[in-house]
């Protein structure tokens, strides 16, 4: 026992071991965590992109495919940093071995930061490898890289919580696949990865302002092409609000060890 | 010095049920400590609330008198827990877990490789360390929990039937290993239904009973109160069974043959009086050891 250490230091060491405990993970399963995003982006750039985005012309200023690139890779980043997280928790708590967590000196901030940033390197090694992929078939182009690294963090950072939040409260596996199925994608699909917002009715347009992937997409769009449906301020506003919420969501559940402690 | 003090502990869960009414537990540090009791009796509980696993409802609880419940951060240092449930990641190498562990402590993983190494070579595991948990055997399995609540070395050791389907020759290195650590201070404390474990290891016991501790002290103390044993005998076939002052003799079968012999009698007496009843007898054993027997009697008198 490293009694000669303080728990400051000892909850640093911890940190660093989830997070590389979680890298391993997802790299260890690199055919299941990787590979179908990679293969995901390529399909959608080939059918959405070149094949019907030909025939669609521009929108928002650019080339249909060109606007559809921070869309593919901003859904990579949402899908893989949340399951990521709720994948890897659930387990944990599925097969009990979070106790090797809960019977430690580390504190619940640490569990939920090892998590999140276990998530959040997934997510943007993905987002990373999807417009590695598209470059391909777009080229490069970059219209703030503060801005969209800055998106891709705080998106990621923000369904890691989620995803974190949605492990605590299953009971079953099948409770970890509800929310990605019947409300993460829908909101993503309705989010503007393929479409500008000012396409739709008055009405519609509206209603998709409630939907905070919207702001996410359009944000990093705005950091690659400079083009968004809102001002960035919007973007940048909502994805933190949703950070603190989430972020702090997920501290209370660990912290108080609702539904991993009897 | 106390490694584990325990005031008024009760766990009430939501439906009313109290798994442990009240207990008072005091373990010395560098003591081998059984917590005897039967299924249900609250051992597991208790365990779980001083590894901070379950949340006690009243009661206090310090380890090396640090509060579990004001400090737990820092109690938890102290503590290694080998939980009676298998739970460790099936999908991750030996290694990896031994190192993820030692991380939660704060050891750094260069570090932590040389501790993993000492241990999986300790539990005989070492062949092992490239291979996922999935692959080894229910004992093999069993002695990576043990080496992983190790990884820190920690200074009090708590171990929920950590021999459960283990067989005999895996048990007793694991008993050889366990006497070696406590001798050099580990404190620890046992959990299991192999009364011969406790007797063969443990100095300090505490019997538990329906959430409430029934006894509690020193193993030879205890043992020394007990007025009785019961023998099995195996004999020549006899017909009647004798009657002889002062024992209870049962017959088994017709070639053996069980006696309780009192404390204060002796054995001389009952061979004497079976030699002149003309039954030989060609050997002796315990019906069952003599805190299984005490642990029994303490348990079937809470019963009745």
């Amino acid at each position: 026992m490293e009694h000669s250490q303080t728990l400051r230091e000892i909850n640093w060491v911890a940190f660093k071991t989830i997070v590389y405990k979680e890298i391993k993970r997802f790299l260890r399963i690199w055919v299941q965590t990787i590979t179908p995003p990679a293969v995901n982006a390529i399909l959608y750039l080939l059918i959405f992109g070149t094949l019907i985005g030909s025939r669609v012309g521009e929108m928002g200023g650019h080339r249909y495919l060109d606007f559809i690139v921070p869309g593919i890779a901003m859904m990579a980043i949402i899908i893989n940093s949340y399951s990521n997280v709720v994948s890897s928790f659930f387990s944990s708590k599925f097969m009990n071995h979070i106790e090797e967590l809960l019977v430690s000196p580390v504190h619940p901030l640490t569990i939920v930061a090892g998590y999140i940033v276990g998530g959040v390197c997934r997510g943007l090694l993905v987002g990373t490898l999807v417009f590695s992929v598209a470059a391909i078939f777009v080229g490069f182009n970059m219209h703030s890289w503060v801005i969209t690294v800055t998106m891709a963090v705080l998106t990621a950072t923000m369904f890691a919580s989620a995803g974190l939040i949605n492990a605590v409260f299953a009971q079953t596996f099948d409770d970890t696949s509800i929310i990605p199925n019947f409300i993460l994608t829908p909101l993503t699909y309705f989010g503007g990865i393929f479409y500008s917002i000012e396409l739709l009715p008055e009405f519609w347009q509206n209603m998709s302002l409630a939907n905070p992937v919207l702001y996410m997409i359009n944000g990093f769009r705005y950091g690659v092409l400079g083009v968004s449906d809102m001002p960035i301020s919007w973007s940048i506003g909502a994805v933190l609000l949703f950070n603190v919420a989430f972020m702090g969501l997920a501290y209370y559940l660990v912290s108080t060890g609702k539904g991993i402690k009897k | 010095m106390t490694a584990l003090s325990i005031r008024s502990l009760v766990k009430r869960y939501d439906n009313g049920f109290e798994a442990v009414k009240g207990i008072d537990l005091d373990v010395p540090a560098g003591s081998f400590y059984a917590l005897l009791g039967p299924n249900g009796a609250g051992k597991s509980t208790t365990i779980g609330m001083i590894s901070s696993l379950i949340k006690p409802t009243e009661g206090s609880i310090k380890v090396f008198d640090v509060d579990t419940q004001s400090h737990p951060n820092d109690a938890k240092r102290y503590i290694g827990l080998v939980p009676q449930e298998i739970n460790l990641n099936m999908w991750e190498k030996c290694e990896d877990i031994l190192c993820y562990q030692a991380g939660y402590y704060g050891v750094v993983r260069r570090e932590a490789l040389k501790r993993a190494e000492v241990l999986l070579k300790e539990m005989d595991l070492w062949e092992k360390r490239h291979q996922p948990v999935r692959t080894l055997s229910g004992g093999m399995k069993r002695r990576m929990m043990i080496a992983r609540a190790l990884m820190h070395n920690p200074k009090l050791l708590i171990l929920d039937e950590p021999t459960a389907g283990v067989d005999i020759e895996i048990r007793r290195s694991m008993w050889r290993f366990l006497e070696g650590l406590n001798q050099s201070g580990t404190t620890i404390i046992l959990t299991t239904h192999y009364l011969e474990e406790a007797e063969a290891l443990c100095n300090k016991v505490g019997i538990i009973d329906r959430g409430t501790i029934v006894e509690q002290g020193d193993v030879k103390a205890l043992l020394s109160r007990a007025n009785y044993e019961t023998f099995v005998l195996d004999v020549d076939a006899y017909s009647i069974l004798p009657e002889v002052d002062g024992f209870v003799l049962t017959g088994v079968n017709a070639e053996s043959i069980e006696v309780q012999v009192p404390r204060e009698r002796g054995i001389n007496t009952l061979m004497t009086a079976l030699t002149e009843a003309n039954i030989r007898v060609f050997s002796m054993r315990n019906k069952s050891n003599r805190l299984e027997e005490f642990f029994l009697r303490l348990v079937q008198k809470g019963a009745a």
